[in-house]
């Protein structure tokens, strides 16, 4: 029964990888960087309860710390140099 | 009992399945930033929500249950400051939200960055 | 006193519920660990009614299961628009009020509109928490103030 759960949200990690490549604005890439972290915790602990043995949930957790810095550090990062970053996608 | 756990942890993921699949939609449906989003805060909030919520009627009471919730919980609190974070940003280096009603006086206020 | 208190207690619970392990070695590192953190804290001036909001405890679940209703109905809400496509969506910019004597109250709120699907909080100056909504309804939902009055009953 974990099955479907499984693939959707590889299909959906997908779909937000196409988002991330496609971004018409920098903020686009981010915000589908992070939809894609999130849906790895979420698969990760899917995966887990697929596999029975349930040692994977740690690593949920570390993984969504993980994701939430780096999207606030990248955030940081570009906002001094977000100017030159817009005009570049425009 | 065992059967209606079951029965009811099976409609909570496919439920959260499918918020999560059209959150995603929502990426590619909705034409600017902002709107997307609202699309993003659908799968993080309904999808997270009723999927972990599903897996922690499988869990039985334990650390993994304990575990799941942490997720969750954690889940909700960094996905809503994310997306804050995120937008406001976004507003901050120019980047106009497209409105309908242009009676509202928001574009002066977002024309003034700094 | 009695928030470092409360931090020490959330910080053993976190690290029994990730351990999984109840050895007296690795209780006795627990405790060493949880007394380092909280005298660095400590020394850091940051343990105060801010991190450690121990006033809202009995408060804020009653405000809890009000917010889950409100997620619930804005997530059906918000799926029926990416179904519907582009055109069924009239984004706007507002500004609501907040109306909370906290810094506290005030962050509650805004974290709470960002949480509903449906509206975005993209800017917040002193009392003024500018929103972007999705559709007319959401922005209109806001501005009954129904949120804002349950958040200034909340916070202490």
């Amino acid at each position: 029964m974990y099955i479907i759960p499984a693939v959707i949200l590889l299909i959906v990690m997908g779909i937000a990888l196409c988002r991330a490549f496609m971004g018409p604005t920098l903020y686009d890439r981010i915000l589908a960087v992070n939809t894609f972290g999130t849906k790895t915790v979420l698969f990760i602990a899917v995966i887990d309860f697929l596999s029975g043995r349930q040692a994977f949930l740690d690593i949920a957790i570390v993984y969504a710390l993980i994701n939430f810095i780096s999207v606030i550090g990248i955030l940081r990062f570009f906002e001094y140099s977000s100017k030159t970053a817009l005009a570049e996608e425009d | 009992m065992e059967l209606l756990l079951d029965i009811v942890s099976w409609i909570l993921l496919i439920s959260g399945s499918f918020f999560t699949l059209t959150g995603a939609l929502g990426l590619f449906r909705f034409p600017d930033f902002f709107t997307r989003t609202h699309a993003a805060g659908v799968t993080d909030t309904a999808g997270a929500g009723l999927i972990l919520t599903g897996l922690m009627l499988q869990a039985g009471w334990g650390l993994v249950l304990a575990k799941l919730l942490l997720i969750l919980l954690f889940s909700l609190l960094a996905s809503t400051t994310a997306c804050h974070a995120m937008a406001k940003a976004a507003l901050k280096s120019g980047l106009k939200p497209q409105t309908v009603n242009d009676n509202s006086n928001s574009e002066e206020e977002t024309s003034s960055k700094p | 006193m009695k928030h470092v208190l409360a931090l020490s207690v959330l910080l053993s619970a976190f690290w029994l519920i990730n351990s999984g392990h109840y050895t007296s070695l690795l209780l006795f590192f627990m405790v060493v660990s949880v007394l380092f953190v909280a005298v660095l804290c400590h020394r850091m001036d940051v343990v105060d009614g801010e991190s450690q909001p121990l006033e809202l405890t009995f408060t804020i679940p009653v405000y809890w299961l009000w917010l889950i209703k409100e997620v619930t109905v804005a997530n059906i809400a918000v799926a029926r628009c990416v179904w519907k496509g582009a055109d069924s969506i009239s984004p706007s910019v507002i500004k609501v009020k907040a109306n909370q004597k906290t810094d506290l109250g005030i962050v509650i709120y805004a974290n709470s509109i960002t949480l509903t699907p449906g509206t975005v909080s993209i800017d917040l100056e002193d009392n003024e928490i500018t929103v972007h909504a999705l559709t007319r309804e959401t922005a209109k939902d806001l501005l009954t103030g129904e949120m804002d009055r349950r958040v200034c009953k909340v916070e202490p």
